[in-house]
């Protein structure tokens, strides 16, 4: 599970991590659950129907299969698979039954992407698991451990029956060590007080939680140096470069602004170390996500893991 | 300020004179809209202090989740839904007040204003109301509309700044009431409220004979229990939909008036500008008023003679003399600036072409966080 507040890049973490799960002939399943369509923007390709579809090759033959979630027809399909519908399955969407449901019931939503996961998860074809690893693109941090707390959301709701059965079935495996909640973030204030909150969140609900994975980070070069224009004209002349005062003075305030940036984030990345979990650090991709680029991501993510 | 209304395409957008609607006395209402992460709340805030600073209005602004230190720093230690004097202003005279918003709480206020207070009581206890008060998709767009109703109503202030929540959509802010009505006149409401209506106990006995199957399904599926407290829910509710819903497009029309101006809020990223291009389709087709676009965390080069190719030619000119590295890291920080900034003005420039007549005003990207009121002054003094 790939969670983050929103703009931390948790969608091109995500795939990064599929990919590179998928290297040397594995195979692996990248979902999204919040109908944003993201994947298919990452990859530049038509909005993903409700099928596991081939969206990327990995390094040494594997594949990473693509899959956004509906919620209506999560329930029409686990319906069927539980119930033998058919038409009544049908009746049910007719009225606006599954809306309906969804809306008043929204741990019900819940319940149902969570457990379109856990039937991905644990599928079998010919006594073998079909994929290596399930990545979620999961909903941001600040909704992330109700997502996640499945059974508390709907034991409200149903005390006894088959959705109370399946959410129960959801909630082992969310715990199991099968599970690992990575959370990506920014050397930011917002992004990373959201970090140290759903970290909070999920060791309270008992969700195990992997790395915390700082994005888009840049080298913590002038850190602590004097900057005098004095030095910088001396410099910039051996480099046999001549510029105007204004220059000067211009070069000199961008690299103190950079300075008070750097500083912040040198104590923003001490907070994120002393949360007890593992720290593993991306750079800004200058030139934005190309495959290259997610697959040197996908490097640093599994030399970390 | 200038104000550039010769939509020559050579000229770049139209300025957006933010103090020209913060002065304008007939504007009651600022809506601040985008995605995530943008610093739409900072931006809020930045404006509210504005008004009530520089232009001497009793201003209130309704955050919806903001840092802890913004928090802090407007005089917001818990969430209790209630507007608190700001501290610090200057003049003392200036009048601001900050509220950040209290989604359950105020949904139990909207269903005590439309219920007597035994029925409020078994509403509340209800399991589906308490679902729905704290995680129905849309309910905190809802609840701050319904408080952005509240607060007018109130007439206590000269200007409302609000902040709108971080939703996975933008659009979730202008879509709430809609989906409510449509939640409301929904076909399986009223299947479930047709024997309530006819004063039939159990949920599904007076339905067609057709819905027979359905009822068993979802009584198969679902359990007793559960039915009967849907019912109890969806009956309680019924006789304050009406009630709900009128409020909810009273805001809706207060929105389209010219007492309110939109602010769509961005960063020049990719995911954002997409988004702000999105809303302001969005604002013209429900003849929504978009003031226009505020362009957050812009880079600015201070040294824009010097190119990005140069500085890192000149840069490692200085590595391979093996002499004063710390010039090369300022050229090195100069170029990754300057390159920056020509990816922010390519990515922006896409909003700048599908509405080019917007007008659009620059906050430079701030070197810290912002948490205090001279943080805000800062970003405030931008808009000069």
């Amino acid at each position: 599970m790939v969670t983050g507040k929103g703009g931390t890049g948790k969608t091109t973490v995500a795939a990064a991590l599929a990919l590179a799960l998928a290297r040397d002939g594995k195979r692996t399943l990248l979902i999204e659950v919040e109908a944003r369509q993201g994947i298919a923007q990452l990859f530049d390709r038509d909005p993903l129907p409700y099928q596991e579809l081939l969206i990327a090759t990995a390094e040494g033959g594997g594949e990473v299969r693509a899959l956004a979630v509906d919620v209506e027809e999560a329930l029409l399909e686990y319906l069927e698979m539980f119930y033998r519908l058919g038409i009544a399955g049908r009746a049910l969407r007719k009225v606006g039954a599954v809306d309906f449901a969804t809306t008043v019931a929204p741990g019900l939503r819940d319940v149902l992407l969570t457990g379109k996961i856990k039937e991905a998860v644990t599928r079998t074809a010919d006594g073998r698991r079909v994929y290596d690893a399930v990545v979620l693109d999961a909903p941001p941090t600040g909704r992330i451990g109700r997502f996640l707390n499945v059974t508390a959301e709907t034991a409200r709701l149903a005390k006894v029956g088959p959705i109370k059965t399946q959410s129960e079935g959801v909630a082992a495996i969310l715990r199991s060590p099968m599970t690992a909640v990575h959370v990506v973030t920014l050397l930011e204030e917002m992004p990373v007080q959201e970090t140290a909150d759903a970290i909070d969140e999920l060791t309270r609900l008992g969700i195990p939680i992997g790395t915390v994975i700082v994005n888009a980070t840049r080298a913590p070069v002038l850190a602590g140096a004097k900057l005098t224009q004095a030095d910088l004209r001396r410099g910039l002349t051996a480099a046999g470069v001549s510029v105007d005062k204004e220059t000067l003075t211009g070069l000199v305030g961008e690299a103190k602004a950079y300075q008070t940036r750097v500083a912040a984030e040198a104590s923003l990345r001490a907070e994120l170390h002393g949360l007890g979990r593992p720290v593993v650090e991306l750079p800004i991709l200058p030139e934005g996500v190309t495959p290259a680029s997610l697959a040197s991501l996908g490097d640093l993510l599994l030399t970390s893991a | 300020m200038p104000v550039n209304e010769t939509a020559d395409p050579g000229d770049g957008p139209p300025q957006l004179d933010v103090d020209a609607i913060l002065a304008d006395r007939a504007i009651r209402i600022v809506v601040c809209c985008g995605s995530g992460g943008v610093g739409k709340t900072t931006t809020a805030a930045a404006l509210a202090l504005r008004a009530a600073e520089d232009h001497g209005r009793r201003t209130v602004v309704l955050t919806i989740d903001p840092a802890r230190r913004l928090a802090q720093a407007l005089g917001l230690t818990e969430l209790d839904n209630t507007p608190r004097q700001v501290k610090g202003l200057q003049p003392d005279s200036a009048e601001l007040q900050a509220m950040m918003l209290d989604m359950k709480r105020t949904f139990d206020e909207v269903v005590l204003a439309h219920t007597d207070p035994k029925k409020a009581e078994e509403i509340f206890a209800n399991p589906f109301y308490q679902a729905m008060s704290s995680t129905f998709s849309g309910t905190q767009e809802y609840m701050a509309m319904e408080k952005l109703g509240q607060l007018r109503e109130l007439d206590a202030w000269d200007l409302i700044v609000v902040d709108t929540p971080p939703s996975r959509s933008a659009l979730d802010f202008l879509d709430a009431p809609a989906r409510l009505s449509r939640f409301l006149d929904g076909r399986m409401l009223r299947l479930l409220l047709a024997p309530a209506r006819a004063g039939g106990r159990s949920v599904f006995n007076l339905v067609s004979a057709s819905f027979g199957l359905f009822s068993r399904t979802v009584t198969k599926i679902l359990g007793a229990q559960l039915l009967t407290d849907l019912s109890g829910f969806v009956g309680a509710l019924d006789s304050m939909f009406g009630g709900f819903r009128e409020r909810a497009e009273q805001t809706y029309r207060v929105l389209q008036a010219p007492e309110t101006a939109f602010l769509v809020v961005a960063a020049p990223e990719p995911d954002a500008v997409r988004e702000a291009v999105y809303f302001a389709g969005r604002l013209e087709a429900e003849r929504m008023p978009l003031a226009g676009l505020v362009l957050n965390r812009v880079v600015k080069v201070a040294a824009p003679q010097l190119s990005s190719a140069d500085a890192r030619a000149a840069a490692d000119r200085l590595d391979e003399q093996g002499v004063h590295p710390a010039t090369a890291e300022v050229l090195r920080v100069h170029a990754d600036l300057f390159d920056q900034h020509d990816r922010q003005t390519a990515v922006a420039d896409r909003f700048l072409r599908a509405y080019p007549a917007v007008p659009v005003v620059q906050i430079p990207a701030q070197p810290a966080d912002v948490h205090d009121l001279d943080g805000l002054r800062a970003i405030g003094s931008t808009f000069e």
